[in-house]
């Protein structure tokens, strides 16, 4: 009989428990305050991410294409094993947490849903409770009575699932955790373990197989590429009346300039290619995009999986050697951004061609930046008067490396570029932005519609800061870097009773004010 | 995936409801996609549908809002040439729901 005394349980296979199914959701209602909540147990348990059932993209990133394969414990173990060796950091943090609970109300998750499992603490006990089961000796001598273990078993594997895909690894909870544990590699650990049983989830992987064969995370082959960059490219000229131009693959130019391919497709994203294309123009410096290296954005990173991160990165390192650059400029990009200044060196080795007087990679911001302090570009910030704007930190960009060679640089480049633009901005809360930025709520493959109810709840901290500027100082414009903060901030406006058009990138202000002609300093 | 059944045969769609096989597609079944989301598809909407499904043969992806804005402008007048009307006619938003209805993929990526 059953521990719990219920006759009869209807047995119930692990594809049910992992089950995907659309749940209605609604925003909130908006008090400006962030609360801790109190606790709801499995508030969000039912909010799954629909599993990949693409074979042949699944074989190709290299993981068991039938589901859950038979000998899954085994397996897991083994790679479990395999991940504690490989990555020293997730082996320590399994062991060193003291739970002194300093993270437990840090995260978005958690405070958007109240489901205890969003805890950043006890998002990792999910790990933990399997390490101390299996990979210590008291866990192996006693099982799991005395040593606050768990078995491996199909609800435990549901829990990972389920709670490892309601993590966006933002980071924030490692910079309130005394001890920096970082529950961002923890749930990269596990998924990549769910991987290698069959447990791929489909928003990302579709994606990161996407952006391997094709080229970009739209699948966008190049003449798709070629015809959208050729439009914005008349659109311009037609705007200006200028002979503004969006090279592509052209060999010998300075600069390889590499964006989000949501940048040649989606709004808002599109108005920042506007933005770009005028900077490089009215800077005189000669540039390119490629066709090739179509796609900023590097999904490799939200899996422990380096293979798939370096298949992407290459493309860029390739496509920059190929066409001769000297300079690599990244676009409005979080995970791109991260990717290229954190890890690319150990990835594909070093950009030997490039020229070191500049940083490698430049981030679009400090490149611009550099410009205006230069004198070189004008800008009249009275084009923007109808904006009061704030600026949202993307996480994968505050929290990760420093830009423009100074410690704070990724906080104030950003930003002074926008005041450089406007004439009306405010930040907003303290605890709510620079290294403390809350996510925007889709990071790291939370991002597809069947995500939209967990995307939701995990919204609600920063649309409260939000909500604060725009009680006190009338904000209407949120400046954005990261494609994914753009498309998920463009659907949550809406949803939490903003107008859409309230969102957008930094080098759409800067598109809006600049003023051709002025030509000095460079 | 699930699958439907229409006019005798059963067609195979995944968990949005976008067509999994794309040559399945035939009007009438977009016109039944947009009646069960309680739509009646008018001459505009197929103005939409009939481009993208144009320029997905070119492309293999859906066009750009801004291409298709112009598009539209260009067949149905300036005043019709802007998001907004895009957005009245497909309410979801253009770019996922017409494409489901036009038998489209659905675009994902960071969009
Ligand atoms: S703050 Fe760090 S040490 Fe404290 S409970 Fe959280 S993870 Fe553990
Ligand atoms: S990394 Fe971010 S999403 Fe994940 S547990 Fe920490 S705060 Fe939450
Ligand atoms: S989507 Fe933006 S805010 Fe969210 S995790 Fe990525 S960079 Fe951070």
């Amino acid at each position: 009989m059953a521990e719990t005394g219920k006759l009869e349980a209807k047995p119930v296979s692990f594809e049910d428990l992992i089950k995907w199914e659309k749940i209605k959701y609604e925003a909130p209602e908006l008090t400006g305050k962030i609360e801790t909540p109190c606790i709801k147990e499995n508030a969000s348990l039912s909010y799954k991410a629909q599993l990949y059932k693409g074979k042949d993209a699944i074989a190709r990133l290299g993981y068991p294409t039938e589901g859950l394969i038979p000998n899954w414990k085994e397996k897991f173990l083994e790679k479990m094993d395999e991940m504690l060796k490989k990555y020293r950091s997730v082996r320590l943090f399994m062991d060193i947490c003291v739970r002194c609970g300093a993270c437990t109300n840090k995260c978005h998750y958690y405070l958007g849903t109240g489901d205890p499992n969003n805890m950043p603490v006890a998002r990792a006990e999910l790990m933990r409770k399997i390490y101390r089961r299996y990979f210590t000796p008291q866990g192996k001598l006693l099982g799991k009575k005395l040593t606050n273990s768990e078995d491996l078993t199909e609800e435990m594997l549901a829990l990972w699932y389920t709670y490892f895909y309601q993590c966006s690894e933002c980071r924030r909870c490692s910079v309130y955790c005394p001890y920096g544990i970082d529950t961002a590699e923890i749930t990269m650990a596990a998924r990549e373990i769910m991987n290698s049983i069959g447990i791929v989830q489909k928003y990302m992987h579709e994606i990161v197989d996407k952006a391997q064969y094709i080229g970009n995370n739209l699948g966008m082959i190049p003449d798709a590429v070629r015809n959208a960059i050729e439009f914005v490219e008349t659109d311009l000229q037609e705007q200006t009346g200028l002979d503004i131009k969006i090279p592509i693959d052209q060999k010998g130019a300075e600069i390889l300039f590499v964006t989000p391919s949501a940048d040649f497709f989606a709004s808002p994203h599109i108005e920042s290619l506007y933005g770009y294309a005028k900077v490089f123009h009215q800077a005189g410096i000669s540039w390119t995009m490629s066709t090739y290296a179509s796609e900023g954005g590097n999904f490799g990173l939200f899996v422990h999986n380096y293979n798939n991160m370096k298949i992407i990165n290459k493309r860029i390192w390739d496509a920059s050697r190929e066409l001769g650059v000297k300079r690599v400029v990244g676009g409005e990009c979080g995970h791109m951004w991260r990717v290229l200044s954190s890890y690319s060196n150990t990835l594909n080795g070093p950009f030997d061609w490039l020229n070191p007087k500049y940083s490698i990679p430049q981030h679009i911001c400090e490149f611009t930046l550099d410009l205006i302090n230069k004198g070189a570009l004008k800008l009249d910030k009275s084009a923007n008067d109808e904006f009061t704007v704030t600026f949202h930190d993307s996480c994968q960009v505050a929290r990760g490396m420093e830009m423009g060679g100074t410690a704070s640089g990724q906080y104030e480049i950003p930003r002074a570029v926008i005041k450089a633009c406007v004439n009306k901005f405010v930040d907003m809360p303290e605890n709510t932005i620079k290294e403390k930025t809350f996510c925007c709520g889709a990071g790291q493959g939370l991002l597809g519609d069947d995500m939209l109810p967990i995307r939701v709840k995990g919204a609600m901290p920063r649309m409260q800061a939000v909500k604060v500027v725009k009680d006190s100082h009338g904000v209407n414009f949120l400046a954005l870097i990261c494609a994914i903060c753009k498309a998920q901030m463009s659907k949550m406006f809406p949803t939490y009773g903003y107008p859409m058009e309230e969102v957008g990138g930094i080098h759409q202000l800067v598109s809006r004010a600049i003023v051709f002609g002025a030509k000095e300093g460079i | 995936m699930a699958t439907v059944e229409f006019q005798g045969k059963q067609v195979e769609i995944d968990e949005d409801g976008y067509l999994v096989n794309l040559d399945e597609w035939t009007k009438e079944l977009g016109e039944k996609m947009a009646t069960d989301d309680g739509l009646s598809l008018t001459e505009a909407h197929w103005e939409v549908i009939n481009f993208l499904r144009d320029y997905y043969q070119k492309y293999q992806i859906a066009p750009m809002i801004k291409i298709l804005v112009k598009e539209i402008a260009k067949i149905l007048g300036p005043e019709k040439g802007n998001t907004k009307y895009l957005y009245e006619l497909f309410p979801d938003g253009p770019a996922k729901q017409a494409c489901r209805y036009a038998g489209l993929p659905k675009p994902t990526g960071c969009v």
